[in-house]
């Protein structure tokens, strides 16, 4: 192997020294992420965990498993991500005049661009698919979703996807480009190395997943609906996804083709993006954004329904201006849309055109305002118990209007002129994805824990999840808005004016804070498992909830209904309740239910071993491991043992057993 | 220093003719101020016309945004409160969930304000486009009739900042000297990488692109010494890309050209290559002399000898869809890559215009 042209053909361009065995942080980390695996690799093993993993997990097609999976997916990379927050906070902390701080640029600039890139796509994106996939079939009645097998796929592809960004750590390295990879400093020119390599095949893989997942649940909402359940009967959660998924069917493939596009440069030598021979890197920025402002929304929009289920569940009220709600969430679905140039009004599109963006963006604000008003007057006049979904929601909603209305400000080009890029605008953004995404996403976990696995969370924990990210937010961008308004731009490593330098103090204080909340949330979930007897569930519906998905026992059987509910009224559950309505005992019939396959995770793994061929010029291994997906895929549509029934008998016992435990 | 240019009292500020009524600036400013005690606060308290334009439309859109958001957060901690669910004296009403006249007014609170600030949108984004030329170089102070603009050709370099003057013929390397009160237009390209000009004091900022060239109407009304600095990431060198911008008097300025072109070496070609190379942390540099035509030949991407200039080839291109001989490929080097063969495009495609 000492012929470097035999090394060439086989290792591609991996080499030794791609192994960063001379940056003690990144030893230091690696050393633990494989302690801790072996670790549970070791536990999976001694427990003879593997089988049980694989048959009830893995494979499963079950969409509140896969669901679950999601949810736990995203959690372990929210870990990841918030330790480069962490380290960003501690390096603009200290960074002033002669001290350089700790990181080098090119260290740097690989975390804030890891951190953009993890939180969205691996963070926020699998904890909103996580939350859709669990609640939404439950919520219209239905069995599972329209393709369970896809929904596997999906899942795995994201995973790989993810597995390719912790990869990068520890093999090679990350983009320095920014969250979305901007051109020129990601062309092959300036970004010889792996690090754009990586981001793109990750992030295709997992886009795969996520337009694949999207088709699923839009099919899932538009033809599984439980008999009675029109469109305008339909939960608000329900139709939140629904507009969210639609939106991601629409632009995901933008971005395939955006990101396609700078493959080709990078692989080909086409020059699309490049600066000179006729490529245009602001074609690339708009491209990019063209995917990015709607998917804001793509997150935010399953979160305004979470909200609304838990204010009208926890206010004991119908939601208010339902029928309202809903053309709000379209009009927000088609506007989001028409507003992406204001993601670079300094570009100089001319008078006119930052107009009409900056408009079509203020317009947002008039219908997500509306649905700020229905959730206050779904408040008004009820009886609100302030359980911790609820605090969630008065936090979020407290916190949110700041962040719209820094939002709508940075919508007017000359004020954007000076704001742009700015850490004003920075901090807009987390105003709204922690204060909108990630306070949502904690409320509808902490309402839908107890329905996932039949015992609700640790409430003590859960408080300081909560204070800790309530405090932490905004102990941690107050001070960032400040700087902002000073001036001080975004992505910078390094200070000159010593002026600034307690404002960074202050925020990394909140990063800190925000650690406890996260803390927080991983002892609570360990200590609710801990105490799952005493914090159990038998009656399936610990809320009062309103909707269907809490007419079932919890955790709910494999297909969820022995009977397929009917449905008379907006709020399915709360109707039936009033009605006096009875589990059934008698009269079960067998259940057609999807079988559970191996196929999402072999294949996914293939796609994974071929993105690391791609980032790593290892051909050969690229065309195998390219072969494989495609004979796999092809072999899986023989198979034809997709499905099964599940007994008559089998559903009896289980039905009598949740009976037995619900009455006891 | 950026620090004393900044630190102006909260009277400073007052002084400045402004749109707003002044008990409103007060009130407005008063809290702001409070925070910002700290000396780099140059967006809030600008020594540009354009700027401080800039700065109170940003006042203006809070104040008017402030008239519902306000109400919502009371009205939030107030609900929450009112009705929770040990209130003994709240009506409960469980099926409250529909009022058309609720309605309208949820709907056309938001839409009158977005109405407003729209309004205020359209015209400030056309009177504030960097495109266009000044009117006044200050409240009440028109542009003189005839006076024609500073003219500064603005090339973000990796990483650092070359400031050509043309009508002065001299060059400057993360110094920027303007003199007050006088309009000045830039136009802004960048040689590979895109950052985004910003001098907060002076204007908003504008992108800074290879292969294209921007424009930013400013002017400086305040002699001082302030800071710019590129706001848009840019690479491993971007955190220092910074630049000093100094404002001087018109006979201060006269002298100050006098003095760059008394000392120093001309950027030739030769020069400007050297130059573009990337570096990080450049100390400020003077050139006594430009070679003629450097910035659109910058933007045109063809200052090395040997590579044909952009506009040349799309001109060729388009002679060719018309009918005409051959394209702009005719104009290209043999070699895919450009820069790696030089001198071997015919003569015609780098001819300084």
């Amino acid at each position: 192997m000492n012929d470097p042209s035999l090394w060439k053909v086989v290792f591609g361009r991996l080499s030794w020294s791609s192994f960063p065995l001379h940056e003690p942080i990144l030893l230091g980390t690696f050393i633990v992420v494989m302690l801790l695996g072996l670790g549970l690799l070791a536990v999976v093993t001694r427990f003879r965990l593997w089988g049980w993993l694989w048959r009830e997990w893995l494979t499963s097609v079950d969409h509140k498993k896969i669901g679950i999976m999601y949810l736990i997916l995203g959690i372990i990379m929210l870990l990841r991500g918030f330790a480069d927050a962490l380290m960003m906070r501690a390096q603009q902390a200290i960074a002033f005049g002669a001290n350089q701080g700790y990181l080098p640029a090119h260290h740097y600039d690989q975390i804030f661009t890891a951190h953009g890139t993890i939180m969205i796509f691996f963070v926020a994106i699998p904890l909103v698919v996580g939350l859709v996939n669990l609640v939404m079939p439950l919520q219209i009645g239905a069995r599972d979703v329209a393709f369970p097998f896809l929904n596997n796929l999906s899942f795995w592809l994201t995973v790989a996807g993810a597995l390719l960004v912790m990869a990068s750590l520890f093999v090679g390295e990350f983009s320095t480009a920014g969250w979305l990879n901007y051109v020129p400093v990601a062309n092959l020119q300036n970004s010889p190395d792996t690090g754009p390599d990586y981001y793109l095949w990750a992030l295709q893989i997992a886009g795969v997943g996520t337009t694949l997942s999207a088709i699923n649940m839009v099919t899932t909402i538009i033809k599984m609906r439980a008999p009675g359940m029109t469109m305008m009967k339909m939960p608000v959660f329900c139709w939140t996804a629904l507009c969210s998924n639609v939106l991601a069917i629409a632009i995901f493939p933008v971005l395939t083709g955006a990101f396609a596009l700078l493959m080709l440069d990078r692989y080909v030598g086409t020059n699309f993006f490049t600066n000179d021979l006729g490529g245009n890197p602001m074609m690339y920025w708009n491209l990019v954004w063209i995917w990015g402002h709607p998917e804001v929304y793509v997150l935010v929009l399953p979160v305004f329904g979470i909200f609304s289920e838990i204010t009208s569940t926890f206010s004991g009220k119908r939601l208010f201006g339902y029928s309202s709600m809903v053309y709000a969430t379209v009009v927000i679905t088609i506007l989001s849309y028409l507003v992406w140039l204001h993601h670079f009004f300094t570009m100089g599109s001319g008078a006119s055109v930052n107009s009409f963006f900056g408009i079509a963006t203020m317009v947002i604000s008039i219908p997500t305002g509306a649905k700020i008003f229905n959730w206050l007057f779904t408040m008004y006049r009820g009886k609100i118990r302030f359980e911790l979904p609820m605090m969630w929601v008065v936090a979020f909603m407290i916190t949110f209007v700041v962040g719209g209305m820094t939002g709508v400000l940075l919508a007017v080009p000359p004020a954007d002129f000076v704001l742009h890029n700015s850490l004003f605008l920075v901090a807009h953004f987390h105003n709204v994805i922690i204060g909108g995404v990630v306070f949502g996403l904690f409320a509808g976990m902490t309402y839908w824990f107890p329905k996932a696995f039949g015992f609700k969370l640790d409430p003590f924990w859960g408080k300081v999840t909560f204070w800790g990210w309530v405090i932490g937010y905004w102990v941690a961008w107050t001070p960032i808005y400040i700087v902002g308004l000073m001036g001080t731009t975004r992505r910078v490593r390094h200070f000159d004016d010593p002026s600034l330098q307690p404002w960074f103090a202050i925020a990394a204080i909140g990063a800190v804070i925000i650690l406890v909340g996260i803390l927080g949330f991983v002892i609570q979930i360990a200590v609710s498992i801990k105490n799952r007897e005493a914090l159990r569930d038998t009656t399936g519906d610990p809320w009062d909830g309103r909707t269907l998905e809490w007419s079932t026992t919890s955790p709910p059987p494999a297909y969820n209904f022995a009977f397929t509910p009917v449905v008379h009224d907006l709020d399915a559950w709360y109707d039936m309740k009033a009605r006096g309505h009875e589990r059934p005992r008698g009269g079960f019939l067998p259940i057609h239910m999807p079988r559970n396959s191996g196929a999402g995770v072999i294949l996914s793994a293939f796609a994974l071993v071929l993105g690391f061929a791609m980032i790593w010029y290892i051909w050969w291994l690229a065309a195998v491991s390219f072969a494989a997906l495609l004979i796999g895929s092809i072999v899986h549509t023989f198979n034809y043992d997709r499905d099964y029934y599940i007994p008559a008998e089998d559903v009896a016992r289980d039905e009598t057993l949740r009976l037995a435990a619900a009455e006891a | 220093m950026p620090c004393e240019a900044g630190v102006g009292s909260a009277a400073v500020i007052m002084r400045t003719n402004l749109t707003i009524p002044p008990g409103a600036r007060r009130a407005l400013l008063a809290p702001v101020l409070a925070l910002l005690a700290g000396c780099q606060r140059e967006v809030l308290n600008p020594a540009g016309d354009v700027a401080v334009q800039q700065r109170d439309l940003i006042y203006v859109s809070t104040g008017l945004m402030l008239l519902i958001i306000v109400p919502v957060l009371i009205l939030i901690v107030v609900f929450a409160w009112r009705y929770r669910a040990g209130s003994r004296d709240a009506t409960y009403d469980p099926n409250f969930d529909h009022s058309t006249s609720l309605e309208l007014v949820i709907w056309s609170a938001p839409l009158l304000i977005i109405i407003a600030l729209g309004a205020l949108t359209w015209s400030s984004t056309h009177l504030l486009d960097p495109f266009r030329p000044l009117d006044r170089i200050a409240p009440g102070k028109p542009v003189a009739a005839g006076e024609a603009p500073l003219r500064v050709q603005v090339v973000a370099m990796d990483w650092k900042w070359l400031f050509i003057y043309p009508d002065q013929g001299i060059a400057t390397v993360n110094e920027l000297v303007l003199p007050v009160d006088r309009q000045v237009r830039f136009d802004i390209t960048s040689t590979n990488m895109m950052n985004s000009f910003y001098a907060p004091t002076l204007a908003g900022m504008v992108y800074a692109m290879p292969g294209m060239r921007s424009t930013l109407h400013a002017v400086l009304n305040k002699p001082g010494s302030y800071e710019g600095f590129s706001a848009n990431y840019s690479g491993a060198g971007f955190s220092d890309m910074r630049f000093k911008l100094t404002g001087v008097d018109a006979a201060g300025f006269d002298g100050w050209v006098g003095s760059v072109k008394a000392g120093g070496r001309p950027l030739e070609t030769a020069a400007y290559l050297a130059l573009e190379k990337p570096s990080e942390k450049v100390p400020p540099m003077r050139f006594a002399a430009v070679a003629p035509g450097l910035f659109d030949r910058v933007v045109n991407r063809c200052v090395a000898p040997g590579t044909p200039c952009m506009h040349e080839v799309m001109a060729a291109d388009r002679r060719a869809d018309a009918g005409g001989a051959e394209g702009g490929r005719a104009l290209m080097p043999p070699r895919h890559d450009v820069h790696s063969a030089p001198g071997v495009a015919p003569a015609a495609a780098h001819a300084p215009n």
